[in-house]
């Protein structure tokens, strides 16, 4: 099988490298659109922020390469993200090829701009809502041969501040403050917030499924 | 289906921590007298196996090839293992991150080098993102009731206090805190849960407890009296005074969230 990993300025492609490694399969990471549109599967991975990974596509040519491929795409984290409408992370749009909006988790954070005193004020012990949300969350609401054999309620490992919210177009929920899409398809693009790349033997269980479609 | 909880119920991690010296896995007490346990590879790919929830891998060699060694090691593992991990030791600059991430970790620890220049914090949040800056302080309550920094592994004191650094380190993007005390270090008598709580309850990020977890239900106390988000050991998993599993069994039975 011919596996093509989207070759960007995002994070941890060399982790879902990896993954796929561990599963017996050697992919390849391409920035090349003929390599793209000829591979069975893409994955489309991303750790980083949305606007300048948007900017990489499109300085490479690669937004309306995504947006055309007809084979199974997957989406991880913030490679789903930019498969959505808009993101609110630096007020980026997106590719639109799954129309759902991302935003951001309704808590402060220590990030950019926003001072610790400010950050404190909605925080009171256990029970508030830290961003990002980093470790190891549960998934339910599973429609999709992409969670074939994964029990409702397995965990996941997360890391983000951004989501997108819940539609027609989810096949997965989980909460976090509020719940919001854990996963979301469209036609042939798939996308998952988690990082199947590091939730052990569920992530493995999905990549594997993903592979399978 | 699930109760859709307005606040979600993130499991609190356990991290085995794997200090690394000269490719070795090894464990001291209060800092010093380190002691051989094994091949670090194959001890992270034991407790993925069993179900540790994340990894944190501490080199302490200090040979000036150590870089290019760590980043060998760093490669090793991520090849072998399906959870996050957290790599440190002699982080000094944005660019020693990049190797580390670009070899397969997920963070980085940052300790010293953060404390004398903390725009590397902001580097490194810039550069890959809050998520990833793991600011580990190593901290000493002193005769005077104040937590008091460390630097050096130890063995260096500060006048800074423990949580007007973290408030500082949060500021300047730090996405974690993994909080070491050196009083509890290496005891086996409990985790700090003063200084623990006051952080966890503080800071906008998750924090990491670390020194002093002997037996499981200082894990219990750790989460339900000090609130952590996760808790860090090292001989007691690595000496197989505590496995993982029945750790987590024994935290689900006092309805602790933890991924089994």
């Amino acid at each position: 099988m011919n596996i093509a990993i989207v070759k960007y300025n995002a994070g941890n492609i060399q982790s879902v490298l990896y993954a796929l490694e561990r599963l017996g399969i050697n992919a390849t990471v391409t920035g090349d659109a003929d390599a793209l549109r000829s591979a069975d599967k893409v994955i489309f991975p991303g750790v980083g922020e949305a606007s300048s990974a948007m900017q990489s596509l499109q300085e490479n040519g690669l937004d309306a390469v995504i947006k055309d491929l007809k084979q199974p795409v997957l989406g991880i984290c913030v490679g789903m993200q930019l498969l959505c409408n808009h993101s609110e992370e630096n007020d980026t749009k997106c590719l639109g090829i799954v129309p759902v909006g991302v935003k951001r988790f309704p808590a402060t954070s220590n990030q950019q701009g926003e001072g610790f005193l400010n950050s404190t004020l909605t925080k009171a012990g256990e029970g508030i809502l830290k961003v990002p949300q980093v470790g190891w969350n549960t998934i339910y609401d599973l429609r999709s041969p992409l969670f074939s054999g994964i029990p409702d309620s397995s965990y996941i490992y997360n890391v983000h501040s951004y989501y997108a919210t819940d539609s027609q177009y989810t096949i997965a929920r989980c909460n976090y403050g509020l719940p919001y899409a854990a996963a979301v398809q469209k036609d042939n693009f798939y996308g998952v917030q988690f990082h199947t790349e590091k939730s052990a033997d569920t992530g493995d269980r999905i990549l594997h499924n993903f592979l399978s479609l | 289906m699930p109760v859709a909880n307005t606040i979600s119920a993130l499991a609190k991690r356990i991290i085995p921590c794997l200090d690394i010296k000269d490719g070795r896995t090894v464990k001291g007490t209060n800092f010093v007298e380190l002691r051989d346990a094994g091949d670090p590879v194959e001890l992270a790919a034991r407790y993925a196996l069993e179900g540790a929830d994340e990894l944190v891998f501490l080199d302490i060699t200090a040979t000036v090839e150590r870089r290019k060694t760590l980043a060998d090691l760093v490669k090793r593992i991520a090849h072998r293992i399906n959870i996050p991990f957290t790599v440190g030791g002699g982080i000094r600059s944005v660019e020693d991150v990049s190797v580390l991430l670009g070899s397969g970790a997920d963070k980085v620890s940052i300790n010293t080098a953060a404390f004398q220049n903390p725009e590397l914090i902001a580097g490194i949040a810039k550069a890959a993102g809050s998520q990833c800056v793991v600011l580990a302080i190593d901290t000493r309550l002193e005769d005077d009731g104040e937590w008091y920094v460390y630097l050096n592994g130890g063995r260096t004191k500060t006048d800074a206090k423990c949580f007007e650094w973290a408030k500082k380190a949060v500021d300047l993007g730090a996405g974690e805190i993994l909080l070491t005390s050196m009083n509890h270090d290496g005891t086996k008598a409990g985790f700090a849960l003063d200084i623990t709580r006051r952080l966890s309850d503080a800071l906008p990020i998750p924090v990491i407890a670390s020194g002093g977890g002997g037996n499981m239900q200082h894990f219990v106390d750790v989460f339900q009296d000090a609130h952590a988000d996760a808790a860090l050991a090292a001989s007691i998993f690595h000496f197989k005074e505590i496995a993982i599993p029945d750790l987590k069994q024994h935290l689900k039975g006092y309805g602790i969230p933890v991924r089994i």
